[in-house]
């Protein structure tokens, strides 16, 4: 198999790192940037932070078409929902909806979702969706085919309640070191921080300098 | 109503010269020869309250009732036609379960109410159907949004209350309620208060005999809307007898 | 050249809005069926050769234990939620309290018990909606699911779970045991999964004839299987709930620790 041509026909899937943690007012999400067909890097820049409305994304592993196609509609969905009623969707709303595709497809679908925002109702909240269409909240959430590289990681430096910059700093920590074990994941580290004010985005080379370019030697 | 039919009150489907669809004045009609109801919402309670209006004593005691469980939380009182009343109760209940389906969660009132509203109003429209003779006030309680009480019409259009009525006495309930401030008022005081004005407001010369129904949902029901429940509807009534026998003490002079 | 063959998936696009619908008064109420009736549709189109649908579970949880004793009925279950070999949710009720006087607790796939719970939940609902202050009794809640169950495996598409089912009927305590198949059986004692073979015979080594357990002794019997199944099933965890359902009422216990003694080890040498 690695030696055929499987990534010719084979499915685009984020082969991925993605995760999410909860802090007091936001949330950080996280994701690496490398989708593949295969043993291909058909996308190495990939933005796998897919906004739902203003104050909740997802992040999305699994099929990149599938996971494409139900960001979609549960986004068109929420919007609608937020036009008729006036008021911003709650995250669990969006977490139940996503959830209602995942598990009514479960048979034809192959998305691992987590579901992360702000809402007034109940402030930062990450929901943890994998591939049977369960829904779990978690303080704390990974996944993807990197995640299974730094449960350990996560275990051992995940504190609750940790300060907003040291969740930056321990997603993009976590992130690195599951790009660095997982042949599906790399690229770079696309970090979100979501509060009551919406989206801040940042973006991590994951150079030895931390810079876009680097010459070889 | 100044000029009874002349012909465009035959369709919802069209207005009369003066611009107005007279088949939802009917159904208001309709809605004004309905026993009285009314909506209470206190500080941290709603009170549904009807004043049942019993056409025959072969009934059954629990014949005929206006309130009605539309989620846990959520009440629905009709004035009007029965029947209509119970299919909107029916819309009302599915638009809830839906909701509940979708997103995990109860339905806001605010959300059902427009829901039904346009659904209610969808039937002036057409030609082939005829609007409910119905006006249902809805009731709920939550953690986040408090009491929370609302109207809809014949017409399809709705508005959030303090406190609201419908059917025979509707004015003569409206009078009385606009001499209180409900938004701090306690369950207990509320609770009698609706008592007294179904009490005061029933027509012992035109209509026979009535009973006392009510609803209750809030932080006492621990949020959840209970019909006639137990210390409080005997409150109610017990109020309401009293206020009755005063009244009539009064005129014995 | 897809002629003639479906390929396309339909009712994608089933819960996205369809202005209009609503306003279709004359067509009925086009929403969605309420409660049981939604429980069994079938949202996959069918291929060339029929559908295929799950075949395996994939997010599981391991054995729950039921036992009766004088006056009531206790229910429990580990915490854990496994994906494969892996121990990924660790902080899951798998135990609950349906009202005051039915109590249950689910192992298998629990993405099937959050949708079974969901429509659990609904038909509360719909009997609070009744105002007649009558609650599910266990019996009726057994008797749905073996139905629920049933039907879905004769559409070769089974809710791949194992339940048990506790509670006060009347009064008298009654448990039940109802899986995939649609298979059922009431005992004294039942369990899923591994419980079956390890807790089952633990409990009725407790038991004496004509005899009932105390509330204490159950707990206490409870805790030793949560204890055995924690060494020898691969897919349970040390930390546990109890659902308990007594005349006062139904309530959620725990989570608690089992006890562990690995003072075995010291012994052992070589192999």
């Amino acid at each position: 198999m690695v030696f055929g041509n499987d990534w010719m026909d084979a499915a685009h899937s984020t082969g991925t790192t993605i995760m999410a943690v909860e802090f007091d007012g936001g949330v950080v999400i996280g994701a690496d940037s490398r989708t593949s067909t295969g043993v291909y890097v058909a996308n190495r820049v990939t933005d796998k932070l897919t906004r739902i409305t203003d104050k909740i994304y997802c992040c999305r592993s699994g099929s990149a078409a599938d996971t494409q196609a139900i960001a979609d509609i549960v986004a068109y969905s929420l919007n609608y929902h937020e036009n008729q009623t006036g008021e911003e969707p709650l995250v669990a709303e969006a977490a139940s909806e996503f959830r209602n595709y995942c598990y009514n497809y479960r048979d034809s679908l192959v998305a691992g979702i987590i579901v992360a925002g702000w809402d007034k109702k109940k402030g930062g909240q990450v929901y943890s969706i994998p591939l049977g269409g369960m829904l779990k909240r978690e303080a704390c959430t990974i996944g993807g085919s990197g995640s299974s590289y730094i449960y350990g990681f996560v275990r051992e430096f995940f504190k609750p309640n940790m300060k907003k910059d040291d969740c930056v700093e321990f997603v993009k920590k976590a992130v690195r070191h599951a790009m660095y074990h997982d042949g599906s994941s790399g690229g770079v580290v696309r970090i979100g921080i979501i509060t009551e004010d919406g989206i801040e985005r940042k973006l991590f080379f994951n150079t030895e300098s931390g810079e876009a370019v680097v010459a070889g030697q | 109503m100044s000029s009874i039919g002349t012909g465009y009150d035959l369709s919802a489907s069209q207005f009369s010269p003066d611009g107005r669809v007279f088949q939802i004045d009917y159904a208001s009609k309709a809605v004004e020869k309905s026993g009285t109801v009314i909506g209470l919402r206190g500080k941290d309670s709603v009170v549904l309250a009807v004043e049942k209006i019993v056409t025959s004593p072969l009934y059954e005691e629990d014949a005929g009732a206006r309130i009605f469980t539309i989620d846990k939380n959520i009440g629905l009182a009709i004035a009007g036609l029965l029947a209509d009343g119970r299919y909107i109760v029916d819309i009302a209940r599915q638009e809830a379960a839906n909701y509940r389906q979708q997103f995990e969660r109860t339905i806001p009132l605010r959300h059902l109410t427009e829901r039904v509203a346009a659904y209610v109003h969808a039937y002036t429209l057409y030609s082939a159907v005829r609007p409910f003779g119905v006006s249902v006030i809805l009731s709920a309680w939550d953690e986040d949004q408090g009491p929370q009480l609302y109207k809809i019409e014949p017409s399809g259009s709705s508005f959030g209350y303090f406190a609201c009525a419908s059917g025979k006495a509707k004015q003569q309930a409206k009078t009385e309620m606009e001499k209180f401030n409900y938004t701090e008022m306690s369950t207990t005081d509320l609770v009698q208060n609706s008592g007294r004005i179904i009490y005061q407001v029933h027509d012992e010369l035109k209509d026979k005999d009535f009973r006392y129904e009510m609803s209750l949902v809030g932080k006492e029901t621990n949020g959840v809307h209970r019909l006639n429940p137990a210390p409080w509807h005997a409150m109610a009534i017990e109020a309401g007898e009293a206020f009755k026998n005063e009244d009539d003490s009064d005129n014995e002079i | 050249m897809y002629a003639g063959h479906q390929v396309i998936p339909q009712q994608f696009w089933s819960n996205g809005p369809a202005p209009g619908q609503f306003y279709n008064f004359t067509g009925g109420y086009n929403g969605l069926a309420t409660g049981s009736a939604n429980q069994c549709k079938e949202y996959t189109t069918p291929g060339l050769f029929g559908t295929q649908h799950s075949s395996s579970p994939i997010t599981t949880g391991t054995s729950v234990v039921g036992i009766k004793f004088d006056g009531g009925v206790m229910i429990a279950a580990d915490n854990l939620v496994s994906y494969g070999s892996l121990a990924r949710y660790q902080d899951v009720q798998r135990v609950f309290k349906v009202n005051n006087k039915t109590i249950m607790g689910a192992g298998g796939d629990f993405a099937d018990f959050q949708s079974l719970k969901r429509s659990i939940d609904q038909k509360i609902v719909e009997d609070l909606c009744h105002g007649d202050d009558l609650e599910m009794k266990p019996k009726s809640l057994y008797n749905w699911l073996t139905r629920v169950f049933y039907n879905r495996r004769s559409r070769f598409n089974p809710l791949w779970l194992e339940m048990v089912v506790g509670g006060l009927d009347n009064g008298e305590p009654f448990l039940g045991h109802v899986d995939l198949r649609g298979r059922a059986y009431e005992d004294d004692v039942v369990a899923t999964g591994f419980g079956k073979h390890l807790a089952l015979p633990l409990v009725r080594e407790q038991l004496v004839e004509g005899k009932k357990l105390t509330q204490e002794q159950a707990s206490d019997v409870l805790r030793k299987c949560m204890e055995v199944l924690y060494y020898r099933d691969c897919r349970s965890m040390p930390k546990y709930s109890v659902v308990v359902c007594t005349k006062d009422g139904s309530v959620v216990q725990g989570p608690f620790n089992v006890n562990e003694n690995w003072q075995l080890a010291t012994m052992v040498k070589g192999y």
